[in-house]
């Protein structure tokens, strides 16, 4: 091998390790250009169908295939053809999302309907400043498919089309009602006459005695500390009322510092100052610390309401897995014990230049209907947006636990959205600062700090386009 | 033979040429160009904005971050791979007792040989997730053994301490085998009689090892060096699996940062090019000064 040998090759070898750069170039040529045979499907509209759907119109779905599988896609597709037996749907399944798509939007043929989800998700606020998105203004406006007398925005849970609009335009559909707070099992709290605590020093208290027993009060998903941000921001929110999220999500300056913050961060430095969180978590990712938790190695852990079916395979049965709301402060706190996140999730879109616009509204309009809802519900043990869909259908342990504290949470529960605005801030930036906070190696001044630098970097990044929510 | 040459160069020459031109050059040449502009990724819209790009990456301290450890990648992961791919290949070559000419390998050579080259049989993404369990902070292999000698352990991947170095010994233990068999390929090919002759003035092995094998193999050892050090300038799909990055961007590379710009966190894709760009610039002149610093005169066998 003579050296000009050994220099090409390494050029060769070069160039292989840097593939995402050949990708992106190789995905920007040609795109764009609309012909003849891409021409959007359009149907008349009239009172059976007034999206105006093509009938024999073909329907692409791509679905993230995570923790509700696919199945309940296949359902929902079905129930389409059921309408509109002409037309041909086609189904598939990914993980990598991005990945995947991304040459086809540059390329002007992306699919009808993008179940947007998971860890390969594409950056809403990407999509959103490029026009990529279809405006889902007039599916709220059409008649539930089943429940008669009301339009599709009827049948939806409040806050569920605020979370998917962008500037006032409807452009997301969030199907899912997900609920964030920290779970126990009830059975291990009933054998151990343990109560959930209400209010912060009862909490501490508790995980006292939690220790004590040789249990780990606390577990947490180490490799992506931002689950731990949410029962946090909670604290921070129920402490200092709703005007909390909605500083941080229009990035207010110092909304990270703001008083309320610094309660919350303080308290929940507590956890990690007496060492109430078990060994070895900030190694631990998602699925590891959710299973030492069901495995009774922890008593608490903060999740979203996919929890139940993310575990199902591994929890123990009669474990009795139950939601709760974060502790209050004390007794100045704006918003009660209650008080919970609840909002949309699991996002649904139909891309501006997808051909058959109107077929994916349309089955969006069967995905919202209450059939289609509680099949869903049903299939994969989580709630919708539809309200009153999962009436009637027996719901797993957890989910039930769910519906009651939303319930009791009613008009008190809150949410915030710079995750959906700006998916950088919380994956990486607050996610490195929880990574630190919660394993103790930065104290809670320095933890706001690092994340308001983050929302900062945000804010200060003309690239990025800004989104203001009104309370 | 002159009559047919034309056509079998045609045949030969062509062919590959034109899909290293389509699939290689053409979309490198197209990343330089996208580097220049704002491309969102989603749409068929870009603005050019000059060198904006480059500006903005100048000033970014997430990419210096992964430059710097890129640059710890780039120092330590070469020497220790070679260091142990010559120990170990030396001792497969010559490092047995038997015989006084002292030149035939260990016992039990060909199994060794086999058990160096096995992380090379295995997919990338296994050893990442085999690596992953093995530092599974409460049940894996290396918590597990600590505990067992009564001995505290950290949480490996889960401190910004230790998740750098991890990720590094990960990345010498995969490689290591294929450099030991290439070693010893090179081994093979110097004439016994040199090591006889050595043996003879009374060498001790050491001094065989540095004054006669290594010379020896200085043309394989550069080509080595070359490799690794394209490796340490990526080191995109270990990293990527095995902490993303994390924690506190601590195991952050370049090749991490780009992808996370582009399909990550953010569908910057102009910039995220205009990362690849640089991280091109900077795997051709690490290639480039390597060959030129470890040049040496050949040695050929007659």
């Amino acid at each position: 091998m003579n050296r000009r040998d050994i220099l090409r090759r390494s050029a060769a070898a070069g160039l292989l390790a840097t593939p995402a750069a050949g990708l992106l170039a190789g995905c920007a040529t040609g795109g764009g250009d609309d012909n003849d045979d891409t021409a959007a499907y359009k149907g008349t509209k009239s009172e059976q169908n007034p999206l105006g759907v093509k009938e024999d119109a073909p329907l692409e779905v791509v679905i993230f295939s995570g923790g509700f599988g696919e199945e309940y896609a296949k359902a929902h597709e079905a129930m389409y053809t059921e309408k509109y037996p002409k037309a041909k749907v086609k189904h598939s399944a990914t993980q990598e999302i991005s990945k995947t798509l991304q040459p086809r939007f540059v390329d002007g043929s992306p699919p009808d309907v993008v179940n947007n989800s998971g860890t390969g998700q594409i950056d809403f606020n990407g999509l959103v400043s490029q026009n990529a998105l279809a405006d889902l203004g007039e599916l709220l406006a059409a008649p539930s498919l089943d429940v008669p007398g009301k339009t599709v925005k009827d049948t939806l849970l409040p806050g569920a089309v605020e979370i998917g609009s962008y500037d006032g335009k409807f452009l997301v559909l969030n199907y899912t009602y997900t609920a964030y707070g920290i779970w126990h099992s009830n059975k291990l709290f009933t054998e151990r006459k343990w109560e959930y605590a209400k209010t912060w020093d009862e909490h501490i208290a508790l995980c006292k005695q939690i220790k004590a027993a040789g249990i780990a009060p606390w577990t947490y998903a180490g490799i992506h500390p931002r689950y731990m941000s949410w029962p946090l921001i909670s604290t921070a929110i129920k402490f200092g009322g709703p005007s909390v999220a909605l500083a941080l999500d229009n990035l207010e300056p110092n909304a990270w510092k703001s008083d309320a913050m610094k309660a919350a961060a303080d308290a929940w430095h507590q956890i990690v100052k007496d060492k109430y969180i078990l060994e070895g978590s900030p190694g631990l990712d998602h699925k590891q610390s959710q299973t030492a938790w069901c495995q009774g190695k922890a008593a608490f852990i903060s999740c979203g309401s996919w929890l139940e079916s993310e575990q199902k395979d591994v929890t123990p049965a009669g474990f009795n897995m139950t939601i709760a709301p974060t502790p209050s402060l004390g007794s100045g706190d704006k918003l009660p014990f209650e008080a919970i996140r609840g909002t949309a999730g699991e996002p649904f879109m139909v891309p501006a230049k997808a051909r058959n616009v109107a077929g994916g509204l349309e089955y969006f309009r069967t995905m919202l209907s209450k059939k289609g809802a509680q099949d869903f519900t049903r299939k994969v043990a989580s709630l919708t947006v539809v309200a009153g869909a999962s009436d009637g259908v027996e719901l797993p342990y957890g989910l039930s636990s769910v519906v009651k504290a939303l319930d009791a949470s009613g008009t008190n529960g809150f949410n915030w959205v710079y995750n959906n605005y700006y998916r950088k801030l919380e994956r990486n930036l607050v996610d490195a600062a929880c990574g630190e906070f919660f394993s103790g190696r930065i104290g809670p001044a320095d933890f706001l700090d690092q994340c308001q630098k983050g929302a900062d970097s945000i804010a200060q990044d003309s690239t990025v386009k800004k989104y203001k929510r009104a309370a | 033979m002159r009559h047919g040459k034309w056509p079998l160069i045609v045949t030969f020459l062509v062919p590959p040429v034109l899909l290293y031109v389509v699939f290689v050059v053409s979309p490198y040449l197209q990343a330089f160009q996208i580097s220049t502009t704002d491309w969102l990724g989603y749409s068929a819209d870009a603005n050019s904005v000059g060198l904006a790009n480059f500006k903005t990456l100048w000033h970014d301290g997430y990419v210096w971050n992964a430059l710097q450890n890129n640059a710890i990648l780039l120092a330590l992961v070469p020497v220790l791979t070679i260091v142990l791919g010559i120990f170990f290949a030396t001792m497969l070559a010559m490092g047995g007792r038997k015989g006084r000419a002292g030149v035939t390998g260990v016992r039990g050579g060909a199994f060794y040989r086999t058990v160096y080259f096995f992380p090379q049989v295995l997919s990338v993404v296994i050893i990442a997730l085999l690596w992953k369990e093995v530092y599974h902070p409460n049940k894996g292999l290396l918590t597990s053994a600590l505990h067992a000698l009564g001995l505290p352990s950290p949480t490996w991947l889960g401190d910004p301490a230790t998740a750098f170095w991890c990720v590094l010994a990960v990345m010498v233990w995969s490689n290591v085998g294929f450099y030991v068999v290439l070693f010893g390929a090179a081994m093979s090919a110097v004439p016994k009689e040199i090591y006889e002759a050595v043996l003879l003035d009374g060498a001790s092995r050491f001094t065989t090892l540095r004054r006669v094998t290594l010379p020896l193999l200085w043309d394989t050892v550069q080509v080595a060096w070359v490799y690794l050090a394209i490796f340490a300038l990526d080191g995109f799909i270990l990293v990527q699996l095995m902490t993303n990055g994390g924690p506190n961007f601590s195991t952050d590379v370049i090749g991490v940062r780009m992808y996370d710009t582009a399909f990550g966190s953010e569908t910057k894709f102009g910039y995220a090019s205009a990362i690849g760009v640089v991280m091109f610039f900077l795997t051709l002149s690490v290639a480039v000064l390597s060959l030129r610093v470890g040049r040496r005169d050949r040695i050929e066998y007659s």
